[in-house]
């Protein structure tokens, strides 16, 4: 039994349901009682999809409890099948008929429906969101591109690859979509199916028929593309183009799958690449090391931790993820950088990671917005789970060139500005310099809270940590609010790792001398 | 035009016979978790604890949206393979569960076990478990319980389940005087407001259920007579009469008419005269009905659809009907309480398509051809029909924001304006 208030994934069947939501001739049955239809608003209010999500609930009851919850079930998907037409049907149970074990496959099989049923079994209890994403489009891909009629790849014709991985519901799916069809384009390479998100059932049968698949959120097309690989002997990306090294490095890989040689204008042709000399030019000199903590999906977490230190200088002081089935690739990335891995689906465990680690910036989920905000520490949202607010009426993809266009503006613009930050700094006693004063350019309405911080005359001591002087505390609070939750512990580790017993004016800089900045 | 008038001109226009429409398909609306999160703002030394899976997180979550981010006090349990597969004991696990949170929240002094389909159908006793529990937690924590689950609840119903395990706890009267209780949940604002009237009225023993800290729960006895606040409160009322109280046959205290109504049913009861109550509430009413000329404009002879969510739909209908106008095409409820409605529903004009249940997708049919000018539905529904062309309210809003009484008949009947008004304005 997990406590849990907010969850970073859904249950399984949510995961299907992003997956017949993004396709469209395809209608889901969904075994589950009334409640789990609060799941359309997912789909009609967060991402504002004008049509419901192509799901039908059977909205067992009590009473229908070892009566005729099969019979009822059986209706369903009749009826569904006469009012909705699909060119296929999926059909599976939510986490309550799990326990009431209908079997959904055989029931919906044994009315002879003249369109092809994928069963989907997806363990309510075991797996999350993602997961139910994966295994439904694989087993869509496995129903309707068999490994027995592949089709080959016309002799003669540009080299065409799909695209896979994007569903409905996801974290600018829509936008990396057009920016990574753009690019192939330039590219002269063929988009022959992009999966799901816009493909008919019909449309995956074609997927053989190109030379290679472009994995853009492998949690989603991870379990599909490895079937296709070993089946279609179909070979697949593995960098996720996001930041302008990843994009660069999927050019390359993609033009040896495809067979070409990439032009050597192509990044001039694909336009305005801002970010490597917005991050040259001098007023980001500031950016220097500031310390980001880094969370999300595997796919962009790992990708933002790559950005920030490669891109823009930033200092990546923590790494995690709530993908476990990415555990491994994110440990090994966070080895790398030097920090330990957080693999948890805990909100509680990243708000205590960053609560310890004090980072400037944070970079993760909405839930690390939240946490983020009620520690005052500026955040950027590079990752599902998705708010309305992940869904700007602007093209923002996260992928490409503009894509890292995109991260370089949403992750610096919470930042304070460069002179901006100088002049708190030397002026700590201009009134309007309060500790709840945010960045000028976010407006008043935007001020980040300040972290609560003890009254300069109780100060703690009791948990062994060093006494503040009265004098050295009054003397942290000229520190501009943003930094001094830093300065406070790194006074305070010099303290104990040099046996102070009253941290003094003297203590603190002294800490300020050894840690530097 | 006195209320009197309005009274007597109901009894030739309404009509407690309506023909009732009772439909039975593929729901689309909130399980009973969906309570909890009013209810946990409501009752500020209460945790609600579901016993559930990753659905009901969900769920609640998706529902609650971000609005209560901070520190909520509710929490799921969430049941995970092992634990169906007997590897773990499902009891002791809960009991870890629960120890574990309220290490953390040493504040909380009332736990509801709240139930799920899952937590149903594995047939796990949660209201043993709360006994134990409660054995164990003794003087620190009241552990209750009650099922929220969606095979057994429709959103609202979740409040009248939390409401209905609260009875028992509530303590004997010392005799049997006339005692006036007010049940479900208000915002404070309102029950502030009423308590005044109450007062102004000349009925100063009022309570009020659920109380805003669980140690001010309300005495009851046979003297105790019930007024509810709320039309979804069937199982609350029944625990109420078995121990005795009193239910007062009542509208419910939406708009003008329906507040008078509710008022007067209380004034009955403790031998007040209506002419008092008119006294009392004359200045309230006033206001309100200027307040609702203001809306008059935009929502006469419009023509709304209610899909079934709240089962406020039917008191919401006849004050729109009758205070400003409105045309009704069908007014849907999950579930029909004739016996508490019948004040409601001799109210409504007799043409109304009443509707008990839903198939949704024959309801989104009949919605389409009917092409009303609003449509009040649930969330998953709202944009889809706004797609459309159709103008929408989503009723959760119902729930979120304070309604009942003479002060907030304008707010109603603006949140029914709003759409429309928004709609003419613009120009993209
Ligand atoms: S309908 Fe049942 S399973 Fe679904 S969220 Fe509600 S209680 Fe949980």
């Amino acid at each position: 039994m997990q406590l849990t208030v907010w969850t970073y994934e859904g249950p399984p069947h949510i995961g299907a349901m992003r997956v017949a939501t993004a396709m469209t001739g395809l209608h889901y049955v969904l075994h589950a009682p009334q409640g789990d239809t609060y799941a359309d608003l997912l789909f009609t209010m967060i991402e504002r999809r004008e049509a419901r999500p192509p799901v039908t609930y059977t909205t067992f009851q009590a009473r229908d409890l070892g009566t005729d919850t099969a019979e009822l079930f059986q209706n369903a998907v009749r009826d569904a099948h006469a009012r909705y037409e699909p060119e296929a049907m999926i059909v599976g149970a939510s986490c309550t008929a799990e326990l009431i074990q209908d079997d959904p496959g055989g029931l919906a099989q044994s009315l002879e429906l003249p369109v092809p049923i994928v069963p989907l079994e997806l363990p309510a209890y075991q797996k999350k969101e993602n997961w139910g994403a994966a295994e439904t489009l694989y087993r869509l891909v496995r129903a309707f591109a068999p490994a027995a009629d592949t089709v080959k790849p016309e002799a003669g014709r540009a080299p065409s690859c799909n695209i896979l991985g994007p569903t409905a519901l996801g974290f600018r799916h829509r936008d990396d979509v057009r920016e990574i069809k753009r690019l192939l384009k330039q590219m002269g390479i063929a988009v022959n199916v992009i999966a799901p998100l816009g493909a008919r059932p019909s449309d995956l049968a074609r997927l053989p028929a190109a030379r290679f698949n472009v994995v853009l959120y492998p949690e989603v097309a991870g379990i599909a593309v490895r079937w296709l690989e070993r089946a279609h002997g179909q070979p697949a990306t593995t960098v996720v183009p996001i930041g302008v090294g990843a994009t660069r490095a999927f050019i390359a890989e993609v033009a040896a799958l495809a067979g070409i040689e990439p032009r050597a204008d192509l990044e001039q042709s694909c336009g305005h690449g801002h970010l490597p000399w917005y991050s040259r030019s001098v007023d980001s000199t500031y950016l220097t090391g500031k310390r980001v903590f880094v969370f999300g999906d595997a796919t962009h977490a790992m990708a933002a931790a790559r950005v920030a230190r490669d891109e823009l200088a930033l200092e990546v002081v923590g790494l995690g993820t709530y993908s476990r089935e990415y555990a491994r690739e994110v440990r090994a990335l966070a080895e790398e950088f030097g920090v330990e891995a957080l693999i948890t689906d805990d909100y509680l465990d990243v708000e205590d990671r960053i609560t310890i680690l004090q980072p400037e910036l944070v970079l993760g989920t909405q839930m690390e917005r939240h946490t983020a905000k009620r520690l005052g520490i500026p955040c950027a949202v590079i990752s599902a789970p998705v708010h309305v607010q992940d869904f700007p009426a602007r093209y923002a993809p996260q992928m490409g060139f503009e894509g890292a266009n995109v991260l370089f503006d949403t992750w610096v613009h919470p930042l304070m500005m460069g002179l901006e930050e100088h002049l708190l700094g030397m002026f700590r006693e201009d009134f309007e310099f309060h500790d709840a004063a945010g960045p000028s350019h976010l407006g008043k309405g935007r001020a980040a809270a300040p972290a609560p911080e003890a009254a300069i005359t109780e100060v703690p001591a009791a948990d062994g940590s060093p006494h503040w002087s009265a004098e050295a505390e009054r003397e942290l609070r000229k520190i501009p609010f943003f930094v001094r939750p830093k300065a406070r512990r790194n006074t305070e580790r010099f303290a104990a790792d040099h046996g102070v017993p009253e941290i003094t004016v003297e203590t603190l800089y002294e800490a300020k001398a050894h840690f530097g900045r | 035009m006195s209320d009197t008038t309005l009274l007597d001109r109901a009894g030739k226009v309404g009509c407690s016979d309506h023909t009732i429409l009772k439909e039975r398909g593929q729901r689309e609306v909130f399980c009973g978790l969906t309570g909890i999160v009013w209810l946990h703002r409501k009752i500020q030394d209460a945790f609600f604890l579901v016993v559930g899976s990753r659905t009901c997180a969900h769920l609640i979550q998706s529902a609650a949206g971000v609005m209560i981010f901070a520190e909520p006090r509710f929490a799921t349990a969430i049941v995970e393979e092992r634990d169906l597969a007997g590897m773990a004991d499902l009891n002791d696990e809960l009991d870890r569960v629960v120890a574990r949170l309220l290490e953390r929240r040493p504040e909380i002094r009332l736990l509801f076990l709240v139930g799920s389909c899952p937590s149903e159908v594995i047939k796990l006793d949660l209201q043993r478990a709360a006994e134990r529990l409660s054995g164990q937690f003794q003087s620190r924590v009241r552990v209750l319980s009650y099922s929220g689950s969606g095979i057994e609840t429709t959103f609202t119903e979740g409040e009248d389940a939390c409401l209905a395990a609260l009875v028992p706890e509530l303590p004997q009267t010392a005799d049997d005087r006339p005692h006036l209780l007010v049940v479900g949940a208000l915002a404070d604002l309102v029950e502030d407001q009423f308590r005044r009237l109450f007062d102004d009225i000349g009925i100063a023993d009022v309570d009020f259920l659920p109380p805003r800290r669980s140690r001010d729960l309300p005495a009851i006895g046979s003297g105790t007579c019930v007024l509810l606040a709320q039309p979804f409160l069937t199982d609350t009322a029944r625990a109420l009469e078995r121990r005795g109280c009193t239910r007062l046959a009542a509208p419910f205290p939406l708009g003008i008419e329906g507040t008078s109504g509710w008022l007067r049913a209380a004034a009955e009861a403790f031998g007040i005269t209506l002419a008092t109550v008119d006294r009392a509430t004359a200045g309230p009413r006033a206001r309100a009905a200027q307040a609702l000329d203001r809306y008059r404009a935009d929502l006469e002879g419009k023509r709304v659809f209610f899909f079934p969510d709240s089962q406020l739909e039917i008191p919401l209908a006849r004050f729109l009907s009758r205070e400003l106008g409105v045309e009704l095409i069908e007014v849907a409820t999950p579930y029909l309480h004739r016996a508490h409605m019948a004040e409601e529903l001799a109210l409504l004009p007799s043409s109304t398509r009443l509707v008990e249940g839903q198939d949704v997708d024959r309801q989104l049919d009949r919605c389409t051809d009917a092409q009303p000018d609003l449509t009040v539905c649930g969330l998953g529904l709202a944009n889809p029909l706004e797609a459309l062309g159709l103008t929408t309210k989503w009723s959760i809003e119902l729930l979120f924001t304070p309604l009942q009484g003479f002060e907030q008949a304008g707010d109603l009947a603006e949140l029914f304006a709003r759409p429309l008004h928004r709609k003419t304005r613009l120009r993209v």
